[in-house]
C-alpha cells in the first residue's frame, strides 16, 4: 500500500506539469533536497540545512515561528472581518457589533483576530527576551535584532491603530490620548498630530488613516520585514542554540563518550 | 578596454570629464525630484478642508445658567460657568493629554479621569500631570442675547462677562 502510493507519487513528480512547476527534479539525493528548498520562492529565505540542536524546543522555544504562527491568524482572521466592517464614523460602531451578535461566526473571527493580537504581543516581547537573554543578538547577527526592533514597533503600532476602528470609547480616549502623545515631539509635534489624524479631532479622516495603516501600510511593511528577517536567520549562520542548551550538551557527551 | 585607457591617461585634476558631469546631473534630478515628492506628499497628507464643528458654541440664554454654577457641555467640550464676578466660559479638554474633565460638585474642582489632573473652578491647575491651566475661552452676548463662545479662542484668565 505504501509502496503503491510512493510510486503513485513518484510518477506524479515525473510530469511534464510538476516539472514545470518544481524544477528541482526528483529524487531524495542530498542535492534535490537542497534544489527543493532553493528553488522555491517561499522556501529560499530559509537554509537547505539545519542542525537538530538548533531545531530542539529548548533552543529557541518556538517563540519566533509561533509569533508568525499569530501574524497568519491576524491576516486571514482580518480580511475576513474587513468584509463586514465599514471604516465610517456612523457604521464602524455598529459594524463591530454586528460581527458580534449577527453575523455567522463573527464573533468567534473577532474574538480569534482580538487574542491573536495580545498574543502576538506577549510572544515579540517573549522572543526578543530569549533572544536577548541567550546572547543571540551578538555577531554576526546584530543586523537581525535591528530588524527584530523595527518589526516590535510595526507589532505595537498595529495594535494602537487597531484599537481605534471598534469606536467605542476606550477606542476614541486612548486614540486622544495617544495621539496627544505624539505632538509631544519638538517643534514638529503639531503637524505630526494634524497629519496622523488628518485633522485636529479624533473624527472620520482618523478613523479612515487609521484604518488604511492597520489593513495595508503596516501589514505590508510587517511582511516586508518578516522576509528580510527570515533571510538573514539564513545568512547569519541560522538558528543561534546557546552551548549550554541540553541538547547541545547530550550531543557534546555523546561524543566524548565515542572517543 | 575603455576602462583601461581611462585609468592610463587620468583627467587632469579639476577638469570635469562627461562620465562625472552625467552622475553629477543624474544625482542632482533625483535629489529635486526627492525634494518634490517629499513636499508633495506632506501636502497631500495634510487636508486643505476639514469637515469639524465649528468652534463657535451658542450657549443659550444666561438666564438658564444658576448662580455659582458649572455646567459642561459634553459635545463641545467647554464648561460654562456663573459666578458672583460674572460669566466666563472654560475649555474642558484636559491639557495633558485631551481627555475630557468634569466638574466635582462634592469637591468643588474639575478632575480628568484619564490622569488624575485637578483645576480649581477658574482653571487654575491643583495638581497632576497637566502642565498647563484650563484655557478661559473668548465668551461674549450674541445680538439675539445667547451666550457665544470662541474655542479656538483663549483669553487671559479672570476676564468675567458681565450680563
Amino acid at each position: 500500500m505504501a509502496n503503491s502510493i510512493n510510486q503513485y507519487f513518484g510518477q506524479l513528480r515525473d510530469t511534464r506539469v510538476w516539472r514545470s512547476v518544481f524544477r528541482g527534479g526528483t529524487g531524495s539525493s542530498t542535492l534535490r533536497r537542497s534544489l527543493a528548498i532553493q528553488q522555491n520562492v517561499f522556501l529560499h529565505l530559509f537554509s537547505t540545512k539545519v542542525r537538530t540542536r538548533m531545531l530542539s524546543f529548548s533552543a529557541t522555544w518556538y517563540l519566533g515561528t509561533l509569533t508568525l504562527g499569530t501574524f497568519l491568524i491576524l491576516v486571514i482572521t482580518g480580511i475576513l472581518l474587513m468584509l463586514y466592517y465599514h471604516p465610517s464614523v456612523p457604521q464602524a460602531y455598529a459594524d463591530t457589533k454586528d460581527l458580534q451578535f449577527v453575523v455567522s461566526s463573527g464573533l468567534f473571527l473577532r474574538n480569534l483576530h482580538r487574542w491573536s493580537a495580545h498574543a502576538m504581543v506577549f510572544l515579540v516581547f517573549a522572543h526578543m527576551f530569549k533572544v536577548f537573554y541567550r546572547g543571540a543578538y551578538r555577531p554576526p547577527r546584530e543586523f537581525n535584532w535591528v530588524i527584530g526592533i523595527v518589526l516590535l514597533l510595526i507589532t505595537l503600532l498595529l495594535s494602537y491603530t487597531g484599537y481605534l476602528l471598534p469606536w467605542d470609547q476606550l477606542a476614541y480616549w486612548a486614540i486622544t490620548v495617544g495621539s496627544n502623545i505624539a505632538s509631544a515631539v519638538p517643534v514638529f509635534g503639531g503637524k505630526i498630530h494634524f497629519m496622523l489624524l488628518g485633522g485636529n479631532l479624533v473624527n472620520a479622516n482618523a478613523l479612515l488613516r487609521f484604518y488604511v495603516l492597520h489593513c495595508m501600510i503596516l501589514p505590508l511593511s510587517a511582511i516586508f520585514f518578516i522576509a528580510i528577517h527570515f533571510w538573514r536567520i539564513r545568512k547569519d549562520g541560522g538558528l543561534y542554540a546557546h552551548q549550554s542548551e541540553p541538547a547541545t550538551l547530550k550531543r557534546l557527551a555523546a561524543a566524548r563518550g565515542e572517543q | 578596454m575603455p576602462d583601461e585607457k581611462h585609468e592610463i591617461q587620468p583627467e587632469p585634476n579639476g577638469v570635469f570629464d562627461r562620465r562625472k558631469f552625467f552622475v553629477k546631473l543624474g544625482l542632482g534630478s533625483l535629489s529635486i525630484a526627492a525634494a518634490g515628492t517629499a513636499v508633495f506628499a506632506y501636502q497631500f497628507l495634510s487636508p486643505n478642508v476639514l469637515y469639524e464643528p465649528s468652534p463657535v458654541v451658542n450657549a443659550g440664554k444666561p438666564e438658564s445658567y444658576p448662580l455659582d454654577s458649572v455646567t459642561l457641555d459634553v459635545n463641545s467640550g467647554i464648561y460654562l460657568i456663573r459666578a458672583k464676578e460674572g460669566f466666563f466660559s472654560l475649555g474642558a479638554v484636559c491639557t495633558h493629554l485631551g481627555c475630557l474633565t468634569t466638574w466635582k460638585p462634592e469637591l468643588g474642582i474639575i478632575a480628568c479621569p484619564c490622569h488624575g489632573s485637578k483645576f480649581q473652578r477658574n482653571g487654575e491647575k491643583i495638581e497632576g500631570p497637566a502642565p498647563k491651566p484650563l484655557p478661559w475661552l473668548r465668551t461674549w452676548l450674541s445680538d439675539d442675547g445667547d451666550l457665544m463662545v470662541d474655542r479656538s479662542t483663549t483669553i487671559r484668565p479672570m476676564e468675567f462677562l458681565r450680563v
